[in-house]
């Protein structure tokens, strides 16, 4: 186990490398950082002075030097527009992207499972059908028209829910949360569905594909023959043999929501992460962006890290080395 | 209650597919005595296994039961609800499989998964369900129980998980036992292991076996009755000894005969059926034997022979059986 852990953290260091060079690169080569701080009426000696006091006269491979050199210290670099480390904003602005992507996954879940099973078991009824066309339109619909929609209906039609913003927070352990608020709870439903959405279908059709898989099996006429109820079978026998394709999608569905929750939480103009990712790329603020791709990059490592764990508890068979 | 555990009568499961209806049972029947071993005998395709899961009422569509009886100590199972049947498999009436590489769950421990029938059909507490299943382990003779019983099926061998599935069909103490093609799965040195284990606890248990096989050399020796099946029907049944020393139906005969045995001539070929099984789909008229039958006449051809009884115990159906119950060569056992 120990030497599995040990392999898996070297992987995790060559993976965030790679990635902080691509990172690096890609964004030397898009706009320009000094012409978006510097006032319109600046002149060439203005802007030339900007630029080397940000470090951006030097060569591109001094530039990385000094990135990487910082990045092992745990320094991401200072915003250019807030000049505030790139760490701390992001960091601040977690708790709220991952309270709404937390809820989206429950959510998610909830449906998925019930209705995966139901629909894998009896994949004739109406109720099946029903399920598959339904989950073919959450696939195909995009999350920003959905959001839109629900907007339009349960905000200015209905009056019902809050079509924007956090709401009030209370604090967790000193971290601020919406969900424990009435207030912010109210808020967070809407992009929660509406980030819910694709996910939701797709682990719908998943799990209904792999019940009806595993319902094929001998060992599910054994058990049936053995005279376990119809309730035991599904979720007992075949649930946890459909459930390991089901993890590793579900956990780079995570690993998306996190990442790309942008337009959910732009439409929502709720205040997370992916919000701050889409102000700092209209304002060039390389620091921000680079410390959030790297951010993003070790958090999937980690979720499949994680994933795999998960892997050893359903399945005896497999084994981490 | 009549002196039989179990009969079947009249026995018909179809499967209706798009091609046409397949008539894989069509009018079984048999009979089965307490505590008595009855093999099932013919070749694949021969609806020996549909047979054993339509008692079970183990039977999915596109396949129903269409008709006939099965009578379990005196009531008929093919009337009893779905709760009514669950309460009845692995309790009365347990079933083993032919891949023990496939019909244990992967992902529960068998301690798990023999704890389960236990806590189905017993009112056995906890400790006790450990307790018995760990007994169990050891009556099929696996080493140190104890430590097996947190273990998953992957850490046995094929052998060791059908016995672990032995166990499992024996917990409830069930009165009838369906084993279907038990060891065909298995290696050669282990077959024989496993069926003088099976012969061994059932006779312990007190309950009745079918052994569904088409191995003849198996069904002569454990078995008290056989009945060969062909395309769906009983073609004949009768006390083992007799039927393997003197069968009636030509068929039976062609099985007995292609055998292979070690001692006698060897240079002769060995003697095969010619043919093959007809497509359930497209069945001959008469005697569905009859195109791969030697003795087959114009009769066989126009109508199919009913079941009648040639002998103390033996019944045949076959218009023209092997005269006088042939002797299969170098079959007296």
């Amino acid at each position: 186990m120990l030497k599995y852990l040990l392999k898996r953290l070297v992987q995790m260091i060559v993976v965030l490398f790679t990635v902080s060079v691509i990172v690096f690169l890609v964004m030397s080569f898009t706009g320009d950082p000094v012409l978006m701080i510097v006032p319109p009426t600046a002149t060439d000696a203005q802007i030339a002075e900007a630029r080397t006091a940000l470090g951006l006269d030097r060569p591109l491979w001094v530039q990385y030097g000094v990135f990487l050199q910082n990045l092992i210290r745990g320094d991401l670099g200072v915003s250019y527009i807030f000049k505030r480390p790139a760490l701390t904003l992001i960091v601040e602005r977690m708790p709220a992207t991952l309270e709404l992507v937390f809820f989206s996954v429950l959510l998610s879940l909830a449906v998925a499972l019930p209705c995966g099973v139901y629909a894998g078991a009896r994949p004739n009824s109406p109720f099946s059908r029903a399920v598959m066309g339904g989950s073919l339109l959450g696939i195909s619909l995009p999350s920003f028209w959905v959001g839109i929609l629900l907007i339009f209906y349960f905000a200015v039609e209905k009056g019902l829910l809050p079509s924007s913003g956090r709401g009030a927070t209370a604090p967790l352990f000193g971290i601020p949360f919406a969900f424990l608020t009435w207030d912010g709870f109210r808020h967070i439903v809407l992009p929660a569905v509406t980030l819910a959405l694709g996910t939701l279908a797709m682990l719908i059709r998943l799990i209904r594909a792999q019940i009806m898989e595993v319902m094929r099996q001998d060992f599910i006429r054994f058990a049936r023959a053995k005279g376990v109820s119809w309730r035991s079978l599904f979720f007992s026998h075949a649930l946890k043999n459909a459930l390991v394709p089901v993890v590793t999608v579900f956990g780079m569905q995570i690993g998306s929501l996190i990442a790309f929750a942008t337009v959910t939480e732009t439409i929502f103009a709720w205040p997370g992460m992916g919000k701050l990712l889409v102000d700092s790329i209209n304002t060039a603020d390389r620091p921000v962006i680079v410390a959030y791709l790297m951010i993003v990059a070790a958090m999937f490592v980690l979720i499949n890290f994680i994933v795999d764990i998960v892997y050893t508890l359903i399945d005896p068979r497999i084994d981490l080395r | 209650m009549s002196e039989y555990l179990l009969e079947v009568r009249n026995l018909q499961t179809r499967f209706e597919l798009f091609r046409g209806t397949v008539k894989a049972v069509d009018g079984v029947d048999f009979t089965l005595r307490e505590g008595e071993i009855l093999g099932l005998v013919g070749e694949s395709g021969g609806g020996k296994s549909v047979t054993g899961f339509s008692l079970l009422g183990l039977i999915d569509p596109p396949g129903r039961i269409a008709a006939g009886e099965v009578i379990f100590r005196g009531e008929n199972l093919l009337e009893k609800s779905e709760e009514e049947m669950r309460r009845i498999r692995g309790k009365e009436i347990s079933m083993i499989f032919q891949d023990p590489m496939t019909s244990l769950n992967p992902l529960h421990s068998i301690g798990r998964q023999i704890g389960e029938m236990l806590a189905l059909h017993t009112p056995l507490s906890p400790a006790d369900r450990r307790k018995r299943s760990i007994e169990l382990l050891r009556e099929v003779g696996i080493p140190n129980p104890e430590d097996r019983l947190e273990n998953y099926p992957h850490q046995f061998s094929g052998g060791m998980r059908q016995r672990v599935v032995i166990a499992i069909a024996l917990a409830a103490n069930p009165k009838l036992i369906i084993a279907d093609e038990p060891t065909t799965a298995l290696d050669v040195t282990v077959q024989a292991q496993i069926l003088a284990l099976m012969e061994n606890l059932v006779k312990r248990f007190g309950s009745a076996l079918i052994l569904i096989t088409h191995d003849l050399a198996v069904v002569s020796e454990m078995t008290h009755r056989v009945a060969v099946m062909y395309c769906g029907r009983v073609v004949e049944e009768g006390p083992t000894r007799e039927l393997v020393r003197h069968p009636f139906h030509p068929y039976t005969k062609g099985l007995l005969e292609s055998i292979p045995r070690l001692s006698g001539e060897r240079s002769r070929r060995l003697p095969q059926i010619p043919g093959m099984v007809p497509s359930l789909f497209d069945l001959p008229p008469g005697c569905s034997f009859a195109p791969r039958c030697g003795y087959a006449t114009d009769l066989c051809r126009k109508e199919a022979p009913s079941m009648r009884s040639v002998a103390p115990g033996r019944t045949v159906s076959c218009h023209n059986p092997v005269q006088g119950g042939e002797e299969a060569e170098g079959h007296g056992r």
